[in-house]
This record gives structure tokens, sequence and C-alpha cells, in this order.
């Protein structure tokens, strides 16, 4: 066991640097797959999400969305749509406080540049918020923003990120008001910007027997969580402020809605009901501002849910990036420098522009050892819809770009693509060569790995598909096939930055409230921050009544994201569920003290909802809570618990693909995908396979079929369902999850995280797997037909040629 | 206008706008299991039956539903006796954020009536028209299946 690097007090009481696999046999709860806490209620169809009530006197919201990608905003003239009946308020830029703030739902300070305004005097794509009508119907409030006449003083704009950072482009944000962290430069439309060079990469290039430098893009693309985003407001019988909404963030929501609304935290309760998915677009305070105001304003409920059009092109989108990839390798197959230059979009704002970058890289770079590494980043804004937080955040972006590269590297070496990796991929023990140079807007805490799992995760994924078979697969006729792995890495919480904390507290029947700020979007955190409740005090999961992530009641947690709840919130819930275990241990010796019959209190223990003596003498939860609430030595036991980790362990993954490529059609088939993964001790084993099964078909959509476009006036044509092509039930391949246990010291029972990682495989993966059967390397994503089709045809040509 | 129609078994009688969707029609009335997830008949989040048959109940007038029966996941089963569909989708582990779930569940009950045995192509064309973004449908494919399974042949509750 690698003993632990890092000196953090909280980490150093907490995690001893023991545990191993073989404690997991013991464990009663944990590692199971019991019935999610939440599932029942969720098949019978029962009414839990934001949208679900409905209020006496609710008002409803439209609003009014810039029909151009940049211009101004001359006048706004509300008198016609005031004359519709039912119109209670229109909130447009000239009646609303202007304090320029972030939709990014991160800690505070976020570092995402201030660049956004509740409504601004400009506009900057098509789908800009220009005005709001709140009335007593839906129906109302759309014929008045139907009436609504703006004046716009249309300006030239730029959609392309390339051209965005060329002189005398239009510039996007040239309100004074608009500010970033060093690298931010608006007069030049970069949102944020950074340059690491790590080790001497001059000399490490120079001394490389090989160089390979290569160009990858990747698109836009679409969250379409089921659920759109929804928020409802009121106010209570306190004239308190609660809003109920659909977010992963509801502590940065209370936070920057106090700012930008002007009203004390202490006035703002947010509550997060069940919320119908995310995937990072809900980690963003996208509107709940606009039915706050109109609560404000007119004392009455309101309400706004975005329409499935509205939810693609004004929520937010996975940035955009161009690539750009250059390895330096010995002819042995050492790596010896790597650089990744990334220019990314991110539309009309800049939310999340820095660290879905900075992840990118992050992710990336350090998972093949070399001795030197650079990176070089612009965000640039462009007048398109906006990008944001996008499971993976910055990983299935650079995994295409690295991946490809390294099957790339392994054939201009004449080696297998596997034993190239395997020889230059990190293991326990190595050092994050980036980790300090790429932390959350600010240097980050060193970071060795310690559990790494990855060479079995590959043994285990090639058995899997049978890659031996790879080269029997027919490469000849017009439908072929070939075989694609590829090598992931990610991350569990921000370290340094992400917390979460805990309450825990004794009923007389013996069972527990969970209180945390964790905010369950779907992923399972509910059920398996109850298992790890349920662990600690030696209970059925059954006995533990959870309740999360709602301002008032529940205690602080960062939110639902970088891959944090069960890696963070988890051990805040193993702390407060300890402390309440040892007070239960104590109340227990006192009985037995006050009863005549004292025993050795550091020989208790807990075992099937009691307090044991080594003599076989019990006592159940119940009857000391009974005790403890009206007998003797009355007080209630709880107690409560904070996590913050200066580490960062990642799980790892290898992921395999069989493909078939039609060379007349161009049409690519996912014949059987294979992830193996590494995620520490799975506490759920089930919901680790769904997280692993529906991240790989959310970014087979992003590598295969899911394409965003826009006509030249930055209008966004595949704005539907119909249009824009996710993967479907038929378009599932065979699919095989294998889970591959390691034990993470540093998490709550051995585990890490899981739920990003499998968005970064599928790309890479099946860019491999085509180049396998078709001989053509395609660097673009996604992969259409007509891409494949045409490349095939130049192909053709060249051979013809030569 | 007043409908009357057969809902999950009852009778009932409803005052609607003639323009009003059957969505709005049931989520007006409490029966919330049925979802908006794109109201453009293309998430199937809100299906419900209409005389035994999948149909998205955006696209469906509330007044088309007069005179006829409608089943809502509401209407499948409840905590005490979930339907055998709703039970193996949470033993399954085949819900995650659950907002697509009942309208799967709708849609396998319409399959599962009329084909009691169906094939795992059966089962992914069923689903087809019900994108879930969290799962990648192996769960509820094996839910279905699991079903389909304890169906000898005869016809699903």
């Amino acid at each position: 066991m690698n003993k632990p690097i890092l000196g953090a007090p909280d980490g150093e009481a907490w995690d001893t640097g023991a545990g191993s696999l073989g404690e997991v046999d013991r464990y009663t709860a944990v590692g199971k797959s019991p019935e999610r806490v939440d599932a029942l209620k969720l098949a019978l169809g029962k009414g839990t999400y934001a949208d679900d009530v409905a209020l006496e006197g609710m008002l409803h919201l439209k609003l009014l969305w810039s029909p151009h990608a940049h211009a101004r905003i001359v006048s706004i003239d509300t008198r016609e749509a005031e004359k519709e009946p039912g119109v209670r308020c229109i909130l447009h830029h000239g009646n609303v406080a202007r304090i320029p703030y972030t939709t990014a739902g991160q800690g505070h300070p976020e570092p995402s540049p201030y660049d956004t305004f509740i409504f601004d005097k400009k506009v900057r794509f098509v789908g800009d918020r220009v005005a709001c009508v709140a009335a007593d119907s839906p129906e109302a409030a759309a014929r008045a923003v139907a009436k609504l006449r703006v004046v716009y003083e249309v300006l030239p704009a730029v959609l392309d990120p390339q051209q965005a950072l060329l002189p005398g482009a239009p510039v996007i944000h040239d309100e004074p008001e608009a500010t970033g962290l060093p690298g931010f430069d608006k007069a030049r439309n970069i949102a944020a910007a950074m340059d690491v060079d790590h080790g001497d990469v001059e000399a490490a290039f120079a001394r490389a027997e090989l160089v390979l430098e290569r160009a990858y893009s990747v698109p836009y693309q679409a969250h379409c969580a089921l659920e759109p985003h929804s928020a409802v407001t009121w106010l209570d019988e306190d004239d308190r402020l609660v809003v109920r909404v659909a977010t992963q963030v509801p502590f940065h929501s209370r936070r920057i809605l106090a700012r930008i609304l002007e009203v004390p935290v202490q006035r703002i309760r947010v509550v997060k009901p069940r919320i119908g998915g995310g995937f990072g677009g809900k980690q963003e305070i996208l509107l709940e501002d606009l039915p706050a105001l109109v609560t404000l304003r007119t004392r009455r409920p309101a309400r706004l849910v975005l329409t499935r059009a509205e939810e693609i092109v004004s929520s937010r989108l996975r940035h955009p990036q161009l690539l750009r990839w250059k390895s330096g390798v010995m002819k042995d197959g050492r790596l010896v420098a790597q650089e990744l230059e990334v220019l990314a979009n991110t539309g009309a704002y800049g939310a999340h522009a820095l660290t879905v970058q900075t992840c990118t890289a992050g992710k990336t770079l350090p998972l093949y050892r070399a001795e030197a590494y650079r990176f070089r980043m612009k965000t640039v804004y462009t007048n398109l819809p906006v990008a944001g937080a996008f499971r993976g955040y910055g990983g299935p972006q650079g995994f295409v770009a690295l991946e490809s590269h390294m099957d790339e590297l392994a054939g201009m070496l004449g080696m297998d693509p596997i034993e190239f990796r395997r020889r230059n991929v990190v293991g326990p023990g190595d050092e994050n060569a980036l980790a300090q140079a790429l932390g959350e807007g600010k240097e980050g805490p060193p970071q060795r790995f310690r559990s790494c799992a990855m060479q079995e995760c590959i043994d285990r994924g090639m058995a899997a598909i049978d890659w031996a078979r790879r080269p029997t697969l027919p490469r000849t006729g017009t439908v072929r096939r070939g075989m694609g792995m590829s090598c992931l890495m990610h991350g569990s919480g921000i370290p340094g930055v992400d917390m979460g904390s805990a309450r825990v507290k004794l009923n007389e029947d013996g069972s527990f409230n969970l209180h945390v700020g964790a905010t369950d979007i779907g992923t399972g955190s509910d059920t398996i921050l109850s298992q790890i409740a349920a662990e600690t005090l030696a209970v059925p999961v059954g006995k533990i009544v959870i309740y999360s992530s709602d301002t008032d009641h529940t205690p602080f947690d960062t939110g639902a994201y970088a891959s944090s709840t069960t890696y963070i919130t988890g051990v805040s819930v193993k702390k407060a569920c300890e402390g309440a275990r040892r007070q239960l241990e104590d109340a227990a010796a006192e009985m037995w003290r006050h009863r005549g019959d004292a025993c050795d209190r550091a020989a208790l223990f807990v075992k099937d909802g009691a307090v044991c003596r080594p003599d076989g003498e019990r006592l159940s939860y119940a009857d000391i809570c009974l005790s403890t609430f009206y007998t003797h030595d009355q007080h209630q036991i709880m107690d409560h618990g904070s996590h913050m980790s200066f580490e960062c362990p990642p799980p790892f993954a290898a992921h395999f693909a069989e493909v078939e490529v039609d060379t007349e059609t161009g049409g690519v088939k996912v014949l059987k995908y294979v992830a193996a993964t590494d995620c520490g001790v799975a506490i759920h084993p089930k919901s680790c396979e769904g997280q692993t099964e529906g991240g790989c078909v959310q970014a087979m959509g992003y590598a295969l079929s899911e394409d965003l476009t826009f006509d030249a006036a930055g209008r966004t044509l595949t704005d539907g369902f119909r249009h824009y092509k996710q993967f479907s039930s038929l378009d599932l391949p065979e699919f095989q999850t294998i889970l591959v246990p390691s034990f993470e010291p540093s998490g709550p029972y051995g585990a890490k995280s899981v739920s990003e990682i499998p968005a970064d495989g599928p790309g890479p993966t099946l860019l491999n797997a085509i180049a396998d059967a078709i001989g053509i390397r395609i660097r673009e994503l996604p992969i259409t037909p007509e891409k494949v089709r045409r490349a095939w045809l130049a192909k053709q040509a060249e051979e013809a040629r030569s | 206008m007043k409908i009357e129609l057969k809902l999950n078994g009852k009778d009932v009688a409803w005052d609607c706008a003639p323009h009003e969707f059957l969505t709005e029609a049931l989520r007006r009335h409490g029966l919330l299991g049925t979802k908006r997830g794109c109201e453009s008949g293309d998430c199937g989040a809100c299906s419900v039956l209409l005389d035994g048959e999948e149909v998205p109940s955006c696209l469906v007038l509330a007044a088309q539903a007069a005179g006829h029966e409608v089943t809502t996941i509401e209407g499948l089963g409840d905590f005490a006796g979930p339907h055998p569909l709703q039970k193996a989708f949470v033993d399954h582990t085949a819900i995650q954020c659950g907002f697509c779930t009942p309208g799967m569940v709708i849609a396998a009950k319409a399959l599962l009536d009329v084909e009691p045995r169906p094939s795992e192509h059966a089962v992914r064309e069923c689903l087809a028209g019900h994108p879930c973004r969290c799962t990648g449908y192996v769960k509820p494919i094996q839910a279905v299946l699991a079903v389909a399974a304890t169906n000898a042949g005869g016809e699903a509750r």
C-alpha cells in the first residue's frame, strides 16, 4: 500500500491509508444492490418532480428569445402585451437590476467569467433572453410574448471560434462590467485561457526519436435530460421565497440567487425535488431567477418550464473543441513528451469556460507517463448557443484526441495498440503530473495514484470482447468489421474544493433520519448514501429514511457534479454515522451501568441494530432510543459529518468495441461494446452498471448520431428529438459491463466515482474500431454516414491514382 | 366542453377546453405520472393506453378520449400492489431518474397484452419511441423480458 502523500488534517484524521478488498466480504449493506429507495414511487408515477405542483394563483412564464445572433436592443415596447388579459408582470433589461454573474453552478468564487445579466441590452445568440411575461395561463403568456415589440440594431456575428480570435472580429462582450480570471480577454473574445508546461518540453521533444502531431474536432452535444429545466416559486407563510427547482446545485442556486435578486440568503429556501436527469445541464442557475423575480414582484406563485426546443437551444451544451495533439516517442515505444492544444467554443457566455477545458487536459495528459507535458488552451466566445457542464466535463473531448492519437502512434511504431498503452499507462504509486497546475481556477493539491486496476481492466475487457478475434474479422467486401479500444481515467470530486455534509438522528423504532445536502438527480445517490449509513450503523438499508437537498432542512453540499457524491458526501455520511454509533455505545454503556450491570465500554460493538457485549448481552437501538428520549440520561442521539478531500482518486476504465461499417452507405453499426471499469469498491453494483451503460450509450450518440447544426444566421436547425438523434433501444449494441474491483483507501468503504468515466470512452473507441475496419482514420465527431462515405470515396480515389 | 370517459377503470366526467390535450387534462386532474418531455410526440414520456393501445397523450385531444377507455401509469398498480412490470423495473434497477419510466412501462404493457412472450427485438422496438438518457436501455429491456418470461403463454395482467 502506498502511503498517502498528503498532509491535509481532515484527510489524515479520516483516512488511515488502511483497508483492502479482503474486508469487502464482511460488508452487509455495501457491495449489494438493494432496491433503490426511490424506485417504486417512480415506477408508480408519483408526482415528485419540480413541475408536479400546481399552486393557487400560480403565474406561468414565457420568454421572448432573440431572433438574432448578435444585436443591440434599441427599445422594447410592452404596451400591447400588457393589454393581453391575464398578464401580470413583464420583465426585461429596463426593469431588472444589472448585476454581472455567471450561471455556472460552481463553488464560491466561481472560476467562470461574470459575463451574464438577468436581462441585458444586448443579445448574443439566437435563443438569448430578451424579455419574460408572467400571466394567469401559459396561453396568455405566449400571446403576450408575441405582442412584445422589440427594435434591434443587428450587429455582425461571428459563429466560428477561429474567426472569433481574428483582429477585427465582432466583440461579443463589450460591456464594461464583464470580468474573468487571468487569461480572460473580452476584447479578443477570449473567455478563458491557460498555458501550462510541466518539465522541459522542448528538450523532451528534441530527445524523442519520433514525433506525431494530429488535429481532432469534436462538436456540441445536447444533454437531452428528459425532464426539461423547471422551476416553481412562491412566498411561504413567513414571506420567505421558496424555489422548487430542477437543479443539481441547490446551495449554489441559493447563493447566486441571493446576489442577483438582492435578497438575503436567509430569506431564500431552495428545494430540490426529484430530478429527471441532469448530466451537467442542471449544474446551472439557468431559469429560477425569473419565476423568483415574478414572485417577489407579484407575490404570487410562478412557474417556468422550458419547451424541448428551448431546452436544446437556450439551456447549455457540451463545448465543441478543436484539439491538436503532439507526442514525442522513442522507437521502443516509450512516450517522452505530450503536448495538447485546445481551442474551445463556449458560445455566447462563458459558463464553465475555464474548468471544462482544464479537465480536458487534466483527465487525459497524465494518463500516460512522459518526461514533459504542455497544455495550451483558449476558450472563445461566439454568437452560438452556450456551452457548459456536461457529464465528462471536457473528458469526452480530450479522450477523442488522446486515444485516437495513441492508436495512431502505435501504428507509426508498428506496435500493438494495447501493448503500447500498457507500456506507458500510469499505475499505483505514480504521480498525477499535472494535478497542481490544473486546479479549479487556482493551484490544485498534488496527487498520487493509489488504487489503480487499469491493467486488469484491459485484461478483462480483452477477454470479454475476445480481442484475439480481431485479426480474423472480415475486412473485405462492402460490409467490414473492426475492433477498437481505449484507456480512460476520470476523477472523484474536485480536490480541495468539494464538500459534502450529512446529519443522522435516531428514532424510537431503531430507524434513522439521514439528511444530506447531496442531490440525487437519478444517479442513485440517495440509495448509495443510505447503504453507507446502514453499513456504518449495522442496520438494514430499510432502517434509513433519507431526505436530501433542501437548503432549509439539510446541511450543505456543493452538489451533484464532478463525480463527487459517493466519494465526498459518502464519507460525510460515514463520519456522521460513526459519531452516532459512538453515542449509541455510550448510551448503552450508561444504561447497563445504571442497571448495576457495568460493562467494558471499549469491548462494545454494534450488530443487527443493537449494541452488543462480548458476553452476548445486547440493547436494541429502539430500546436505547426510548430510554434516551424518556427515561434516563435524556438526549437525542444524533451526529453530523462534513468531508472534503485533497485527493481526487481517478476511476480507470478500458473500453472495447466491435463495429460493422457499410462502405456503400457509410453507416456504422456498433455490434458489441465492453466497458471494464475500476471504480474502487462498487457500493451498489447494479447502479454502477447502470451508470456505465447509460453513460456509454449517451456517448455513442455523441460519437455517431447526435448532430447539432446551425444555419448561416446562427439558428439551431436540430432543435427537437426528431432531428437531434439520440441512441434508442434499437441502436443499443450487445453491452457488457465489467466492474473490476480495487480498494481506494481515501474513499468510503473503498469506493471511487463511476458516473462520468463512461462518457469518455465511446468516441475514441468507435473511431479506433472504424479505423480498424476500413483503414481510414476519422478525426472528427459525429461520425456520420456522410463523413464515412466521403472518406471512403477519397481513399478509393487515392488508391486509384497510386 | 364536457367529456365522459373511462379512466383507469372508473367513469369520469371532465370539463375540458376543446383544444386541451389529454396530457394537460390528466395532469390537471392530479394524474402526474404522465410526463411532459417534448410535447411533440417524440419522447413517449406522456404515453397512456387508449382502448389498450399506446398513444402519446400530448398529441391526443382530451375530447378525442370521450367515450373511450384511458389507462395511465396510476391505473396499473399502487404501493400495495405494483404491476409486475413496475415491480420488474424496480427489481432490475431499470429506473434512474425515473422520468421516462411511466411511459416505458405503459409501452411494455401494451406490448405484453398482445404479445405475452415477445422476442428481445420486439421489446427493443416497443421501447424505441422512449428515449432514456440515463439507463442506456440495458436494464429496462431486461425488466420487460423478465416479465415476459413469467408469462407462460398466457396474458399479462
